[in-house]
C-alpha cells in the first residue's frame, strides 16, 4: 500500500546547523504517527516540512503519489493545527472554522452544514458566534483542531497542540483526539516531547534525536526493545549501565558493569561481536526482596535511598560492588516485606529484560 | 491574566494619582487648544470694519461666506489633494511598514532610524531642497534630459504635481510608522495557517493583513489626510500659491486680507469637518478591531 506520508532522503539546514539530517519515514494512512524527541531534535521541522513551510535541501516528499517537495502549502490536502493555536482573531469561531472551505470554493449551503458538523464534533456548540479572545485556552485549541478538520484534509499535523494547557485538561484532550483520530480516520501526525502523551495516543513512535529518526515503532517496540540509548532514556525510565565484556564461553557471557557489578549472562543477549556495550533496565523490571530470589540474574545490594511515590516505591540500590540502580516496586501493604533504606535485599532479573545497546 | 482581566482594568476609572500625571497634558490643551478654538468660535461671530478691525457685534454673515463656491472649490481642491496624498502614502508606505516588521529585529531597527532620520533636519530645508530638485533648472530635469529621456525642461515646479509630491513625501513616515506597529504585531503563525488553509499569498494579503492592520492603517490615514488638508507651507513653496487650498486661504485672512471673523469662521468649519471625519473613523476603527 502507498504511504500516506513519505520523506525520502530528506534534510533540512538552517545555515550551518542540519535541522533534519537524511530522514526517510512513511505515514501510514488512518495511522496515528507521533514524532517524539526534546526540543530542537527536529521534530517541528519534520512537521512544516510535510506541511510545505519549509522546502527541503534535498531529498523528497510525497503526499499519496504526489511528488509535493515543491508545491507551496497552499496547495497541499494537508492541514495544520498550530501550537499557538493561530485563531484569526478578526474572526468569529463560526468564520475561524469556515476559512479553509471558504478558501475550497465549498457551495454555501454545504460550507454552513461542515462547518456546523465540525464544531459540532469537537462540543462547541453556542460558542460559533465568540471571537477567540473570548475563549478559554482549551476552546480555543478545539476551534484550532475543528478549523484544521472541517476541510477534511487527508492528514492533520499537530505540533504540540496541548503544551499549553493544564495537566487535567490534557489528559481529557489525549483522549478526545486519539477518540477523533478513529472516528475520522484521518492520518494524524503528532509533534510532542511529552512521552507520556505519545505512549497514550500513538499508533506508531518515531523517536526524533538531532534531526535524525532513532527508532520507529509502536509503543510497545519502543519501551521494551529500546534501539538506541537515547530511545531508551527518553520514553520511560531506564537504568543505563555502560558494560564490558570479561570473557565468554558456549552458554554465557561475564560481564562487568560501571560500578563493578559483575553478572553472568545469556550468551543469546549478548550482540556476538560487541566488547563494550550499554545495558539498559528498566526499574520496575528489577525484582527486590529482603529474602533470595531464584532468577536467571541476581546480586545482592543496599537501599541507599526510598522515596514514596503512592502506589509504588522508588528505590535507588547500590550493589555490593558500588553499582547505582534505580528500582520501582510495588507497595506492599505486608510489614514484614515493605522495604526502607539502609535495608539488604536481592535483586533478581530476567534476561529478556536486560536490554543490550550499541555503546555511543 | 485573561483577556478580560486586562479589558476590565483598562475600563476601570482613573484615580487621582492618574488625574495628577495627566495635569500637563490637560493644561497644555486647556491653554493652546481649548481657549483659542473658544476665541476662534467667538470671532467667527463677529464683524470687521473697513480697516480690518474686528467689531464686536454678533453676526452669522461669515458663515454665509465661507458656503462661497469660491471657497468650496478650494474645500473640495483640499479634501482632493490630501485624499490624493493619502493614497499615495498608502500604496507606497504599506509595503515598507510590512517589510520592516517582516525582517530581522537588527534590520528592523535600522530601517526604522532610516524612516525617522527626515525628522532630524528642518522641514523648510528639506521643502527648499525639493524645490531645488523638481525647478526646472534643477537636478530631476537636468538628470532626465542628460539621460534623453525628455526633451524641454521639466515644468514640474508650482504645478499640482509638485504640491502632492511634497506632501506626499512630507507626510510619508507618519503612514509608515503607525502600519508598522500594527504589523509588527501580527503573529507570522496567523499567515502560514491561512496558506495552510488553502489560501494564496494574494488572497492572504486581503483575508489576514489587511483586517488585522486596519488599526496602523486608520491611524496612518488620519495623521495624513488631516494635516495634509491644512498644510499651507508646502503649497505656497512649491506650488508657488497657484493652487490655494484651504491652509492658504485662512492664512490670508489673517495676514494679507486682515478679514479675521472670516479666517475664523473658515477654521471653525474646517474643524468641525476633522471632528466629524475623525468621529467616523473611530466608530468604523472601533468596529474593525472588536
Amino acid at each position: 500500500m502507498t504511504p500516506m506520508v513519505e520523506l525520502r532522503g530528506v534534510t533540512k539546514r538552517f545555515g550551518a546547523f542540519a535541522a533534519v539530517e537524511d530522514v526517510s519515514l512513511a505515514v501510514r494512512a488512518g495511522e496515528f504517527l507521533t514524532l517524539l524527541g526534546p526540543s530542537g531534535c527536529g521534530k517541528t521541522t519534520l512537521l512544516r516540512l510535510i506541511a510545505g513551510f519549509e522546502t527541503p535541501d534535498a531529498g523528497s516528499v510525497f503526499l499519496g503519489d504526489h511528488d509535493v517537495t515543491d508545491t507551496p502549502p497552499y496547495r497541499r490536502n494537508v492541514n495544520q493545527v498550530f501550537q499557538s493555536y493561530a485563531l484569526f482573531p478578526h474572526l468569529t469561531v463560526r468564520e475561524n472554522v469556515a476559512f479553509g472551505l471558504r478558501m475550497q470554493k465549498t457551495p454555501a449551503a454545504e460550507r454552513e452544514r461542515r462547518v456546523s458538523e465540525a464544531i459540532a464534533l469537537v462540543s462547541l456548540d453556542g460558542f460559533e458566534e465568540r471571537k477567540p479572545h473570548q475563549l478559554s485556552g482549551g476552546q480555543r485549541q478545539r476551534v484550532a483542531l475543528a478549523r484544521a478538520l472541517a476541510p477534511r484534509p487527508e492528514v492533520l499535523l499537530l505540533d504540540e497542540p496541548l503544551s499549553a494547557l493544564d495537566a487535567k485538561l490534557r489528559q481529557s484532550m489525549q483522549l478526545e483526539l486519539k477518540r477523533l483520530q478513529r472516528q475520522l480516520g484521518v492520518t494524524f501526525i503528532f509533534v510532542t516531547h511529552d512521552q507520556e502523551e505519545a505512549l497514550t495516543m500513538s499508533d506508531r513512535i518515531a523517536i526524533v534525536n538531532r534531526g535524525r529518526i532513532e527508532q520507529l515503532g509502536t509503543a510497545q517496540d519502543i519501551y521494551h526493545a529500546p534501539a538506541t540509548t537515547f530511545a531508551a532514556g527518553f520514553v520511560g525510565q531506564s537504568n543505563l549501565l555502560p558494560a564490558e565484556l570479561l570473557a565468554r564461553d558456549e552458554a554465557t557471557v561475564r560481564v562487568r558493569m560501571e560500578g563493578g557489578l559483575e553478572l553472568q549472562l545469556p550468551a543469546s543477549c549478548w550482540p556476538a561481536a560487541a566488547k563494550r556495550v550499554v545495558l539498559s533496565i528498566r526499574p520496575e523490571k528489577l525484582h527486590v526482596s529482603k529474602t533470595p530470589v531464584v532468577a536467571e540474574i541476581s546480586f545482592p545490594a543496599r537501599v541507599e535511598e526510598e522515596i514514596f511515590k503512592g502506589a509504588v516505591d522508588h528505590l535507588t540500590l547500590i550493589t555490593d560492588s558500588g553499582s547505582k540502580l534505580e528500582a520501582v516496586v510495588a507497595n506492599e501493604s505486608a510489614l514484614l516485606e515493605a522495604i526502607h533504606r539502609g535495608d539488604r535485599v536481592h535483586c533478581g532479573l530476567h534476561a529478556d529484560d536486560l536490554v543490550v545497546l550499541r555503546a555511543d | 491574566m485573561s483577556a478580560d482581566d486586562v479589558t476590565m482594568m483598562a475600563r476601570r476609572r482613573p484615580g487621582w494619582a492618574a488625574w495628577l500625571m495627566l495635569a500637563p497634558l490637560l493644561l497644555w490643551l486647556a491653554a493652546f487648544v481649548v481657549v483659542p478654538t473658544g476665541i476662534l468660535a467667538f470671532y467667527s461671530f463677529c464683524q470687521r470694519d473697513e480697516l480690518g478691525r474686528v467689531v464686536f457685534s454678533f453676526s452669522p454673515e461669515s458663515y454665509a461666506r465661507v458656503f462661497d463656491p469660491v471657497y468650496l472649490r478650494i474645500f473640495g481642491r483640499s479634501i482632493w489633494y490630501a485624499a490624493l496624498t493619502t493614497l499615495v502614502c498608502i500604496g507606497a508606505g504599506f509595503p515598507v511598514a510590512w517589510f520592516i516588521a517582516r525582517v530581522s529585529e537588527k534590520w528592523r531597527h535600522r530601517l526604522l532610524l532610516l524612516v525617522m532620520i527626515p525628522f532630524w533636519t528642518s522641514f523648510l530645508i528639506r521643502t527648499y531642497a525639493w524645490i531645488t530638485i523638481l525647478k526646472s533648472d534643477g537636478l530631476l530635469s537636468a538628470l532626465l534630459q542628460y539621460a534623453g529621456l525628455i526633451a524641454a525642461p521639466l515644468e514640474l515646479l508650482y504645478t499640482p504635481v509638485a504640491v502632492v509630491i511634497g506632501l506626499v513625501y512630507t507626510y510619508l513616515p507618519f503612514m509608515i510608522l503607525p502600519i508598522y506597529s500594527s504589523a509588527e504585531k501580527l503573529d507570522g503563525s496567523l499567515l502560514e495557517a491561512a496558506h495552510d488553509l488553502g489560501c494564496g499569498p494574494w488572497r492572504v494579503f486581503w483575508e489576514v493583513v489587511v483586517p488585522l492592520t486596519k488599526p496602523g492603517l486608520y491611524a496612518g490615514i488620519l495623521l495624513v489626510f488631516v494635516p495634509a488638508i491644512g498644510m499651507f507651507a508646502i503649497t505656497d513653496l512649491m506650488g508657488g500659491a497657484r493652487v490655494p487650498m484651504i491652509g492658504n486661504v485662512i492664512q490670508n485672512q489673517f495676514f494679507q486680507a486682515r478679514d479675521w471673523p472670516f479666517g475664523a469662521a473658515l477654521g471653525v468649519v474646517f474643524t468641525l469637518m476633522f471632528v466629524v471625519s475623525y468621529w467616523l473613523l473611530q466608530r468604523r476603527g472601533a468596529g474593525a478591531t472588536r
